[in-house]
């Protein structure tokens, strides 16, 4: 391992979750805010950093920051979609690495569920090539790519739905996950077809709720109660925005931000104990997993098959029970942030991973479009 | 209404795009300083970044590079399902998104199609795609 001891995430929590009725995003993420402050033993006038990624306002960082009484002196509202939160861990790392700031707080809120706001651009722009032909978004731009896939590698829907039953089995050992029921395969492949080969089963689900992390510095982190979660590596790539132009359906740019990320940590793939890779749908974790290079292009299906990522197999991953069985309140990846986390500080109970010590988290946004990879690691 | 859900956005970079589907004809981009084929429609070469791109007519045929049977419509596409979306590349070396009419079950990717003018609405003509016999 090469990478310097520089900024930790502290802190973590979610708000509540599911549905939410009665609650904008702001008191969502003011209470997840909260208790990831304390979490870290830190109050919000240590709070020197502010990042928020959201379509909830015209400028998100302004009516956040104002809410919870905060004037920052760094402030970043990079919106990549469901990735931008592993992007705002590594930038704050770097602005940290600077002497920028101390403490960063990361916050995420959406009523996705009971309340979905409604983004309204005053023109599509290049989306008017795309629109009138009613393909269901995401879902839609992700069968495109699974048809691919299916087609260059024969990947089957069974090795897909293999994703989503693990996935589910994790979710049965988190209380505060939404569908806690076993699934089976064959539950999968009969549940009804979104957009073909996506069934009910192989998408997220849709929920309101929202997450906080808290990034400090090294010289902040150590005189913490709770043992800091080091960032290690950071990644990040976008390689398209309409699904029309993804060059080419069955690699995403995970190639480019997990390398980086990996190459950062000084690490290899097979140091990593646990990963907690986006599920907004089953394709989106096997794609991911070829391009971080966990295998080779076409062997994903292989790779997840066996149930080997479920609990007692040998790649534990999305440990909490992911955007498919756990939580997905439109852009997921800030709760990835605080399962690794919770994991590396052994505070996972039933469903934690024997010696986690190093965890790869891994956002991905848009249709397939932006990647962000972290690599966290405890002493 | 479809075209009301993208009207806001047909502007003078686009007009030339929708225009010519009303003609039926296929127009896209060229750049004239790399030769490479441009589609949707710029004012830049992504290529290369000329600022010198000329309009053509595309041969209207190319092959499937991916696509998906809908079973959830939305909106004005709510009562339709099922349909079938792909990704058409164009012998000139394009992609762009489209409607795949025709027998279901004979689509697969890589094979031929060539474009159907169809006129989902008054003035406004989509370029679907249909299976070469």
């Amino acid at each position: 391992m090469k990478s310097e001891r520089v900024a930790a995430i502290v802190g973590v929590a979610e708000s509540d979750l599911g549905k939410t009725p009665g609650k904008n995003v702001l008191q969502l993420q003011a209470q997840a805010a909260k208790l990831a402050l304390e979490d870290a033993g830190l109050t919000k006038h240590d709070v020197d950093a502010i990042f928020t990624a959201g379509n909830w306002a015209w400028a998100p960082n302004l009516m956040l920051a104002e809410y919870l009484g905060i004037q920052p002196k760094y402030t970043d509202s990079t919106n990549i979609g469901g990735s931008s939160f592993e992007a705002h861990v590594g930038h704050a790392a770097a602005g940290i690495k600077a002497g920028l700031f101390d403490v960063a707080l990361i916050t995420y809120g959406s009523t996705n569920r009971t309340k979905p706001t409604n983004s309204s651009f005053q023109s599509p722009l290049t989306a008017q090539y795309e629109i009138p032909y009613g393909l269901p978004t995401p879902v839609g731009a992700y069968a495109l790519a699974a048809t691919r896939h299916m087609h260059q590698y024969g990947t089957t829907s069974e090795q897909l739905a293999e994703i989503a039953v693990a996935t589910r089995k994790w979710a049965t050992l988190n209380e505060k996950a939404y569908m806690r029921e076993p699934i089976e395969i064959a539950d999968v492949l009969n549940s009804r077809f979104i957009a073909e080969p996506l069934h009910l089963l192989d998408c997220c689900l849709v929920s309101d709720g929202g997450g906080a992390v808290i990034v400090a510095s090294n010289k902040v982190a150590s005189k913490l109660k709770k043992k800091p979660v080091w960032i290690l590596g950071h990644g990040e790539s976008h390689s398209h925005n309409t699904i029309t132009n993804m060059p080419d359906l069955t690699m995403t740019s995970a190639r480019e931000s997990g390398k980086a990320a990996f190459e950062m940590a000084g690490i290899s793939h097979h140091e990593i104990d646990v990963a907690e890779i986006y599920d907004s749908f089953t394709i989106t974790v096997l794609l991911t997993l070829e391009a971080l290079g966990f295998c080779q292009p076409g062997e994903g299906g292989a790779f997840v098959s066996g149930q080997r990522t479920a609990p007692g197999g040998d790649f534990p991953m999305n440990t909490n029970g992911g955007g498919l069985s756990y939580c997905h309140p439109g852009m997921y990846g800030i709760f990835l942030l605080i399962e690794a986390v919770r994991q590396l500080r052994g505070e996972c109970d039933v469903r934690q991973v024997s010696d986690a010590n190093l965890a790869l988290v891994h956002g991905t946004g848009g249709v397939l479009s932006s990647t962000s990879t972290v690599i966290l690691g405890r002493d | 209404m479809i075209k009301d859900l993208i009207k806001s956005g047909i502007d003078e970079e686009s007009k030339p795009y929708w225009d010519g589907l009303i003609d039926h004809k296929l127009l896209i981009q060229q750049c004239e300083d790399c030769q490479q084929s441009i589609f949707y429609p710029r004012s830049i070469c992504p290529h290369c970044f000329s600022g010198q791109l000329s309009w053509f007519q595309a041969n209207g045929t190319g092959s499937i590079y991916s696509f998906t049977i809908v079973h959830q419509g939305y909106g004005p596409f709510k009562g339709e399902p099922p349909y079938v979306v792909g990704i058409v590349e164009l012998d000139e070396g394009v992609r762009m998104m489209t409607r795949i009419i025709g027998d279901k079950d004979e689509i697969s990717i890589g094979k031929r199609v060539s474009v159907v003018y169809k006129e989902v609405e008054e003035d406004f003509v989509l370029p679907y795609f249909q299976l070469i016999a």
